[in-house]
């Protein structure tokens, strides 16, 4: 009885025993770059298959991406505008209040109070004229198209940074003569494109010359469809009430919510019940949150093409397992453990989905860059979705291959070998 | 750890033993079992050149098998490179295939789109070596088995008959203390097939353990010592290592 087995050395004599002089039986690792190059041995030789299946996974993501990076856009560009336009604009209007009092109108005064809050900045109104405007004499008087005729003062433009698009906007002198801005909306409408050559309408029994269009009003969407006339005029010609209809303040940013808590008790001291305040910036920036609710809905169809993708690729390796039965034979004869099998597959799921979420993170950029140039805003690829698009991809891949790298790890090495 | 265990080897074989089974049985599981091996002794020394000839269903895959430590017996001991095979998990087996064992196959089982060399060097991706040093022995494994002008060749593009040279290569290059040949003439002609017949004499007249499993007495013939199995019983064991004479036919000292 030999308690030990002396050596015997390899063929090539470098000294190794019977007895696993070198080193023991631990199995080693596979160096990172040989997993790689393992895992991929099965995609190269097999392409077609590997593209489709990674298809899968990249119209996902790409969906996904697309959704995600366009509604950033959205938004981003909304909150842009919003920047521009500023929050600290405030629309003080005659309310119904308690009572139901659907004539309320704010006092003459009103504007001039509100003037007095001291964080105010800037102050302007509108008044409505009961008129119409035509674009002919010869019009029907009903056929107004919905535009409204408005009295404002010459402050009007600057308190909404609105824009002119054509033309000139009111001064005090024009204020007191038969001219009119009209509204984009309105403008078109009535048939005006430019003011070129002193076009007139027909307002309220006489003509009045267009001197300006303006751009559409974000914070003030219903001046869009108005034809604004010098409260002078609409004063002592048309029979205009001097109660201001509208009023718009500009406030120090910082104190809107401060002024906007004592506009009504200032405009109106008796009835403070009948002011109504509004902040149309709210309503802009509710738009942006609003488009989350699309967005979850696309997102969650992207989830489901992505996890069909995921089957996909489940699928096709289930089948590569049942395929490559000798490769994995071959593989343990050649000493491959279990763990080193089940690597090998679970590396393929990793790289074919990899491949398509890096595809689908590229198409969906590419989508969402091609979105934002057509509609004029600035591109918008968010970076969380970049990484996100590529982890989500990489998390259904490594659960779309822990089913066949299992099944690949457990296959008896003789059965594996046995060929049909 | 492991070399501890290794070391407490109570083997009555012959030091030089690489394979060494005892009173081997297989069965698989059925009703009633199937029994393949019926109690299989068998020694096989370094240096030695060997076929285990006999018809199919004799049991010849089966103990190709056992000894390459990708099956395990119902019972009996099994002592590869003086590892008791029935003591080692699974892990340590396939480590021990990776250093111990080299295999050549019928269908040679050549990874498809690979380079001779690669495919060679893939006979170390499971010892731990890095590619360069994988990629500089499949060379010179490639040169022993006379493929030297085909490094870079794609398997697929070369004959039968240098593809199982490359198979061959594969199993030699880890410098493995056995290499097991199952049927590695069946799918080649007359001619390739008496080509991997000399080779084989070659590489064992430079060192190498091999066991060549066949069907066929031809072959059998041309090797130094052929065990003849039938029904799973080694039938008869003749020309044996004349340094390591055995006292019984069959069976190993006692």
């Amino acid at each position: 009885m030999s308690a030990t087995v002396p050596p015997l050395g390899p063929p090539a004599g470098d000294g190794a025993t019977v007895t696993g002089g070198r080193a023991g039986l631990v199995p080693s690792g596979l160096h990172p770059g040989d997993l790689f190059r393992v895992a991929s041995v099965g995609l190269r030789s097999r392409r077609v298959r590997a593209s489709l299946s990674a298809l899968g996974i990249a119209i996902g993501i790409a969906a996904m991406m697309a959704v995600l990076g366009i509604s950033e856009s959205s938004k981003s560009h909304l909150l842009a505008a919003l920047d521009n336009l500023g929050t600290n604009l405030l629309v003080v209007e005659p309310g119904e209040g308690f009572v139901g009092n659907e004539d309320a109108v704010l006092p003459i005064t009103a504007e001039t109070m509100l003037r007095r809050i001291a964080p105010v900045e800037e102050v302007s109104s509108v008044t409505s004229v009961d008129v119409t405007v035509l674009r002919t004499d010869l019009a029907p008087s009903e056929q107004t198209g919905g535009i409204t005729v408005k009295a404002a003062d010459t402050r009007l433009l600057d308190t909404l940074v609105g824009e002119m698009a054509d033309g000139e906007w009111l001064d005090d002198t024009r204020s007191r003569l038969p001219v009119v801005v009209l509204g984009s909306v309105a403008a078109e409408r009535l048939g005006i494109s430019d003011v070129g050559d002193g076009v007139q309408v027909w307002l309220g029994g006489r003509w009045f010359t267009v001197i300006g269009i303006m751009e559409p009003f974000e914070l003030a969407p219903d001046l869009d469809t108005s034809a604004i006339i010098g409260r002078d005029i609409a004063t002592a010609e048309l029979g205009t009430a001097e109660t201001p209809g509208t009023v718009y303040l500009r406030t120090d940013p910082d104190k809107v919510d401060d002024v906007q808590a004592v506009i009504a008790p200032t405009a109106n001291p008796d009835n403070p019940d009948q002011v109504q305040v509004s902040r149309p910036s709210d309503a802009i920036e509710a738009r942006a949150a609003a488009s989350n609710t699309f967005t979850a809905l696309f997102l969650g169809l992207g989830a489901v093409a992505l996890l069909v993708g995921g089957v996909g690729i489940a699928n096709v390796m289930v089948i590569s397992v049942l395929e490559r039965r000798s490769e994995i034979g071959l593989r343990r004869a050649l000493g491959a453990t279990r763990r080193h099998v089940s690597m090998q597959f679970l590396s393929e799921a990793l790289l074919l989905s990899a491949a398509g979420g890096v595809a689908g993170v590229v198409l969906g950029a590419a989508v969402t860059a091609v979105y934002d140039v057509v509609r004029g805003w600035e591109i918008v690829v968010p970076a969380a979705g970049l990484a996100g698009g590529i982890a989500a991809a990489l998390a259904i891949g490594a659960v779309a291959g822990l089913y066949p790298a299992t099944r690949a790890a457990r296959l008896a090495p003789t059965d594996a070998l046995r060929t049909v | 750890m492991t070399n501890h265990l290794d070391v407490t080897t109570t083997s009555l074989a012959p030091d030089d033993a690489v394979i060494d089974l005892r009173d081997v049985v297989k069965e698989y599981p059925g009703d009633p079992p199937t029994r393949v091996l019926h109690g299989v002794d068998l020694v096989v020394r370094r240096r030695e050149l060997l076929a285990i000839v006999g018809p199919s269903g004799s049991g010849k895959s089966t103990l190709l098998h056992i000894i390459g430590t990708l099956d395990r017996p119902t019972s009996g001991e099994v002592r590869i490179a003086g590892h008791d095979v029935a003591r080692l998990p699974d892990r340590q087996l396939s480590a021990l295939r990776a250093r111990e064992i080299g295999f050549v196959f019928q269908q040679f089982f050549l990874l498809p789109g690979m380079s001779a060399v690669d495919s060679v060097a893939d006979g170390l991706l499971y010892t731990g070596r890095r590619l360069r040093d994988r990629r500089a022995r499949a060379n010179e494994a490639l040169e022993r088995v006379g493929l030297g002008h085909r490094l870079d060749y794609n398997t697929e593009k070369l004959s039968g008959g240098e593809r199982q040279r490359v198979a061959i290569a594969r199993a030699l290059v880890g410098e493995p203390l056995v290499v097991l040949a199952d049927e590695p003439t069946g799918n080649l002609d007359t001619r390739s097939g008496d080509a991997i017949v000399g080779l084989l004499h070659q590489l064992n007249h430079g060192g190498s353990t091999i066991v060549v499993i066949t069907h066929d007495h031809d072959i059998a013939r041309n090797l130094p010592r052929q065990v003849a199995m039938r029904d799973g019983l080694i039938e008869s064991d003749v020309g044996q290592d004349p340094g390591h004479p055995r006292e019984t036919m069959g069976g190993v000292a006692r």
